[in-house]
């Protein structure tokens, strides 16, 4: 069902926090909202799931608004960061209990049919008659999405779904949660603030940061081309580095440590002096390009099938590059490495995205 | 091997200090199916009639009828307190009620307030409001200053369900009414059980209100009756007859706590967090 946020405002003790935000989720699609802690995107998804109400706006659930009703007539399912599994019900009870307090209450052999359909899909099966507290984490995170599946919510809201599983877990999950959230066909939303998982798992990412929507794109284009500086430099990892200078004369870019760059090809026609900033990710430097860089590398980090290299290009100023692994560059060495200067990101003084 | 020794010094010093009581709780018992020659510790002879009283009512008065009325106080304590406990603490813990703050200091203030400089007060309320002498007097007085440490603890226990579990309740379409029943209150239940015994042991073992505010004969509570037995004037205190219905009286009291041990503990565990 299409999920939609008008002009969707929240306020806490009469400060906004989230002040006329608008986001339309399509039908059948896994939308994430990413962000830093405190942007504003879980009080986002307790909004929607009814639990805040909001102070203004509307929110429409496939063009019906449910702005004004409590959370038990949204029918929305959620997943909670700590699975909020009821630890006095077995499994089939937890999976069960949505269904039981329906009106009318469907007949036990229903219910009893709906649960099994259900964990048959999220392959839980097995599990029935146990206790939450004997389950492993990713079997409790099945149990909470078989509960928040259940009763087919029109929307479904997964509160940082990850964050409490241990590494490899996490990454079963992940597509876990996406094949599920695909053979359902059900509008999800997914808050993170793991890029990883936002990227990942989602149709499209939607960035937020002081409770405003700054980009909504697919992942691939929205780490291709942000539409601003924070934007860039939040998604990536190892995170791209920001270069603060002036335009120079010849469509070049000059730093004050001294550094220079050729500016990427679409910005040479720019007056000089004025000030930019370029943003230059690892996979970038190192690897082909018009420009180039000489420095002393001051870093090695091995990551196995890759390694990660600090170059210190001028004073104050240190260049990072990720390449396949190597072993003829240790620390201390000086390079002269190739920048890929046309698919560096420009950015104005305001932090847009030139 | 070490750990376990070195609870030995521990376990002595606390046998040494627990053996006076021991012995005089060991006496105790023994006194009441035996009798002493005047002034001897040991006993000499065996014997039942310390518990007459059981069945002649001319020795220690109706015992049986005593025990009932004692029996009423403490069940009403269970009764009118552990509801209201269980309801209260819920407010005070989860709902965001008008006063909020005035109540919980309202509360701690009445749990830290000696009952019994109120008494003379509640003496006039009750006389004016007719329930003087009454059961039902003693039983509201009684349980109204014991709410505030029953809503205390159970706001503890509250306070230790998890907020999400509540949220997932409403969230799958439940009633708050709903998830307080089905998914809020099995996760206390440890605290229900422990406040109804500490509740039925705090009726059962008072003495005050209902020596003040019921002194007819009908409402004569244990406690009463085993004041009744040596506040006389008479000099031939019979010591093994009141040890005898003393014992009887501690009956109940031992056979809860066996039960209830581990119950009982959760209060002062994890129940009183936050």
């Amino acid at each position: 069902m299409r999920l939609n946020l008008e002009n969707f405002t929240k306020c806490f003790d009469g400060t906004p926090v989230i002040e006329g935000l608008n986001l339309t989720v399509e039908d059948g699609e896994m939308l994430a909202l990413l962000g830093p802690s405190g942007c504003g995107k879980s009080t986002t998804l307790l909004s929607v799931c009814g639990i805040y109400r909001a102070d203004g706006g509307r929110i429409l659930f496939g063009g019906r608004d449910v702005s004004a009703l409590p959370s038990q007539r949204r029918n929305v399912g959620v997943v909670f960061q700590n699975y909020a599994l009821y630890p006095h019900l077995t499994v089939e009870e937890n999976i069960a209990f949505p269904l039981t307090v329906q009106k009318p209450r469907p007949s036990a052999a229903e219910i009893a049919r709906q649960v099994r359909e259900i964990a048959e899909l999220i392959h839980i099966d097995a599990l029935l008659g146990r206790r939450p507290a004997q389950l492993s984490g990713g079997q409790q995170q099945r149990v909470a999405l078989a509960r928040a599946l259940v009763r087919k919510p029109d929307v479904l809201l997964l509160d940082e779904p990850l964050a409490n599983l241990d590494a490899k877990l996490r990454l079963e999950m992940r597509s876990e949660i996406r094949r599920i959230q695909l053979e359902t066909g059900i509008t999800a939303i997914l808050v993170t603030h793991d890029q990883v998982e936002a990227m990942s798992m989602c149709d499209r990412v939607a960035i937020m940061d002081k409770g405003e929507i700054l980009q909504i794109d697919s992942p691939t284009q929205m780490y291709r081309s942000p539409a601003n500086r924070f934007v860039a430099g939040f998604l990536g990892n190892p995170p791209i580095t920001f270069l603060e200078g002036r335009t120079g004369p010849e469509g070049r870019f000059s730093m004050e440590a001294g550094l220079t760059l050729p500016l990427p090809s679409h910005l040479r026609g720019m007056p000089s002096g004025r000030p930019i900033a370029l943003g230059l990710r690892p996979e970038h430097f190192g690897h082909g390009g018009q420009g180039q860089a000489t420095g002393r590398v001051t870093f090695v980090e091995p990551q196995g099938r890759e390694m990660l290299f600090d170059v210190q290009a001028a004073p104050g100023v240190t260049l990072r590059s990720i390449q396949p692994t190597r072993d003829d560059v240790s620390i201390g060495d000086e390079v002269t490495w190739k920048v890929d200067a046309d698919r560096m990101l420009a950015f104005d003084a305001e932090g847009r995205r030139l | 091997m070490t750990r376990n020794f070195a609870l030995f010094p521990l376990m002595v010093v606390i046998t040494l200090i627990s053996l006076p009581l021991m012995v005089m709780y060991g006496f105790l018992i023994l006194d009441t199916v035996t009798d002493a020659p005047p002034g001897a510790l040991w006993p000499d002879e065996f014997t039942l009639r310390h518990w007459r009283f059981l069945w002649d009512m001319s020795a220690a008065g109706n015992v049986w009828k005593a025990t009932l009325n004692t029996a009423v106080l403490a069940l009403s304590m269970v009764a009118v307190v552990v509801p209201v406990s269980s309801l209260a603490g819920y407010a005070i813990a989860r709902l965001n009620l008008p006063y909020r703050r005035f109540f919980l200091g309202g509360i701690l203030v009445m749990h830290a307030f000696p009952a019994v400089t109120l008494l003379i007060g509640v003496f006039f309320v009750l006389k004016f409001a007719g329930l003087y002498n009454t059961m039902i007097g003693v039983i509201l007085v009684k349980g109204a200053l014991m709410l505030p440490f029953g809503i205390w603890i159970m706001k503890g226990f509250y306070d230790a369900v998890p907020w999400e579990i509540e949220m997932a309740g409403v969230q799958d379409g439940a009633s708050r009414l709903t998830v307080f029943r089905r998914l809020i209150l099995p996760q206390v239940k440890p605290g229900l059980v422990a406040l109804s015994v500490f509740a039925f042991l705090d009726g059962w073992g008072e003495y005050l209100l209902p020596r003040v505010l019921a002194p007819g004969s009908d409402m004569t509570v244990m406690s009463v009756l085993l004041n009744g037995l040596i506040a006389g004037d008479d000099i031939g205190y019979d010591f093994n007859l009141f040890k005898a219905v003393g014992v009887f009286y501690t009956l109940p009291v031992i056979a809860l706590f066996a039960i209830f041990q581990n119950r009982l503990m959760t209060i002062f565990g994890g129940g009183t967090k936050g």
